[in-house]
């Protein structure tokens, strides 16, 4: 067949947007190995002394440690709440509970400065301002919706007629509930997990607004870094998490491919 | 122990969430609009203060131009990448897939970060451009319109491809073929046959890129240097270094009216459950 222009339009236009998204990740990764104290490309040799920074400094060792557990809490509690609200809202399926899954997307849609500031007057009157708890209890709210939607897209592909069979050979609510929409949810509700531990890991405007000096996650120390001045270290650590996403993107694509 | 009917049990398990969603987030939301009346004094002064203010009117007019161009630059990029992954089929299309999919676990703070690196004056383009002695004085790529643009198309991309690729996915090939079968050119079965079944992914992506860069704060405040003031800036800006509480609030209510108006209007297009309900 003969290769039209229309082809080779889309073939090369799809390779040079898709240049644009990836290429610009990467170049954290010679920054990273720079022999210099300011940003740029290494001058003279590679040096790994912005990795040794990081690991030899207790504030970003201690940040990345605070985001990896603050993450796990926020996953554990929004796979649960969002999974058990899903399953409740498919058995429903009325017009309520169509408008309680329009309710708990919302965080999708309010811009994250208006809902962190909503957040901070009222973490003030609770105390929980500087808290983890308070952080925790936030990054839940904004993953519910993650959970909520990879939840129910599993659900879409599950026969209503399965859990009437169960029902009419004498299972209880709990009993189809736990033993078979869990089980058969259960892809939907590790997407679910992963995406609620991300939007926590990632989540900056919230914990600039609820936080002061006792919790600092690895975002924060990360726009501080930013902010205040740029230091290789951060291109050691975004080169950590650049690696980390192509990792976890490889194995989801190697996954996808098998199965 | 009164006897619960199912759909009793059913809303047990809907409740927690709900309630939690409701209590600690839908409650301190609504408690902006009440801020945005009493503080500081009872009465709609923040509001006639916010209409008065050129300031705001610029960092409103601003918001919107970064959000529509953002948007539509999206839409282009993204619908080459989705097309091209969809219909020419080939050993490499999940390694595209993974492309388009790989910079959304990568942090936004990390994103934005990778473009100070690139457009900052001292930056990997301005170095390379002064290497191969194309300038002399390195040329202003960020801190202005342009930086928080090209970063902020980077971020939201994922954004537009994803839905028109969940779109695209579920056209029949045959109208196509039929079309050609019937001698229509490549270009004419694209315009005419292909592209209008494409609308709704279309709108869907359209819909989440301007939705979501109405509201973005990280992206332009790093890359805009303070300059680009939108409008999730200027509120925190409000509220930080002036603690005009009101003021930001009044400001945040109408942020949020925005919002909620682009998605009014949206419905009228588009079926915005199925848009933002049932994704993926």
């Amino acid at each position: 067949m003969k290769i039209s222009a229309f082809r080779i339009f889309f073939n090369t236009g799809a390779w040079l947007v898709l240049a644009f998204l990836v290429l610009p990740l990467l170049v954290v990764v010679p920054v990273s190995l720079t022999d210099t104290s300011y940003i740029g490309m290494p001058k003279e040799h590679l040096s790994l002394q912005h990795y040794e920074s990081y690991f030899t400094s207790p504030e970003w060792l201690h940040a990345t440690w605070t985001s990896i557990w603050v993450g796990l809490a926020v996953a554990a509690a929004a796979t649960v709440l969002g999974t058990a609200f899903s399953i409740g809202c498919w058995f429903i399926s009325s017009r309520a509970a169509t408008i309680a899954r329009w309710v708990l997307i919302t965080p999708i849609l309010v811009p994250p400065v208006v809902q962190s500031l909503g957040f901070y007057r009222f973490w003030v009157k609770l105390d929980l301002i500087d808290t983890y708890f308070g952080v925790i209890l936030a990054h839940t709210l904004l993953a519910l919706p993650y959970v909520s939607i990879s939840v129910f897209a599993a659900l879409a592909n599950l026969d209503p007629r399965i859990p009437q069979a169960a029902r009419s050979l004498g299972a209880s609510v709990w009993q189809t509930v736990v033993e078979v929409i869990v089980p058969a949810v259960r892809p939907g509700m590790l997407t679910g997990a992963v995406f609620a531990f991300i939007v926590s890991f990632d989540e900056i405007v919230g914990v600039l607004f609820l936080t002061v000096r006792r919790v600092n996650t690895l975002p924060k120390v990360i726009w501080e870094g930013i902010q205040e001045n740029i230091d290789p270290t951060i291109a050691s650590v975004s080169t950590f998490l650049v690696i980390i996403s192509l990792v976890a993107t490889a194995i989801v694509a190697l996954r996808r491919k098998t199965a | 122990m009164p006897r619960l009917t199912d759909k009793a049990r059913y809303w047990m398990l809907v409740l927690p969430a709900l309630a939690i969603m409701i209590v600690f987030y839908i409650l301190p939301v609504l408690g902006i609009w009440e801020i945005s009346v009493t503080e500081p004094d009872l009465g709609f002064g923040n509001y006639v203060k916010m209409t008065e203010s050129n300031a705001v009117k610029t960092s409103f007019i601003l918001t919107f131009r970064v959000a529509a161009i953002t948007t539509v630059g999206c839409l282009l990029l993204g619908y080459i990448v989705a097309y091209t992954i969809s219909n020419f089929a080939s050993r490499v299309t999940p390694l595209m897939v993974a492309l388009v999919l790989l910079p959304f676990w990568v942090s936004v703070l990390i994103r934005s970060f990778s473009w100070i690196v690139l457009l900052g004056r001292s930056g990997l383009v301005n170095d390379t451009l002064r290497d191969l002695e194309l300038i002399t004085r390195p040329l202003r790529l960020m801190h202005n319109e342009f930086g928080v643009l090209v970063s902020m198309i980077h971020v939201m991309l994922p954004f537009a491809v994803l839905p028109m690729l969940a779109n695209m996915r579920g056209i029949s090939p045959s109208y196509t073929d039929a079309a050609r079968g019937l001698g229509a050119s490549e270009w004419t079965a694209f315009r005419s046959v292909y592209f209008p079944q494409t609308l709704p992914g279309v709108f869907s992506g359209a819909l989440l890129v301007f939705v979501l860069s109405l509201g973005f704060f990280v992206t332009p405040a790093l890359l805009g240097g303070g300059r680009v003031l939108m409008i999730s800036e200027y509120i925190t800006y409000q509220i930080q270094e002036f603690l005009a509480w009101g003021l930001g609030s009044a400001l945040s209510v109408a942020l949020l009216v925005a919002t909620a108006l682009v998605l009014l209007v949206a419905a009228r297009f588009m079926n915005l459950k199925s848009a933002l309900l049932d994704r993926h």
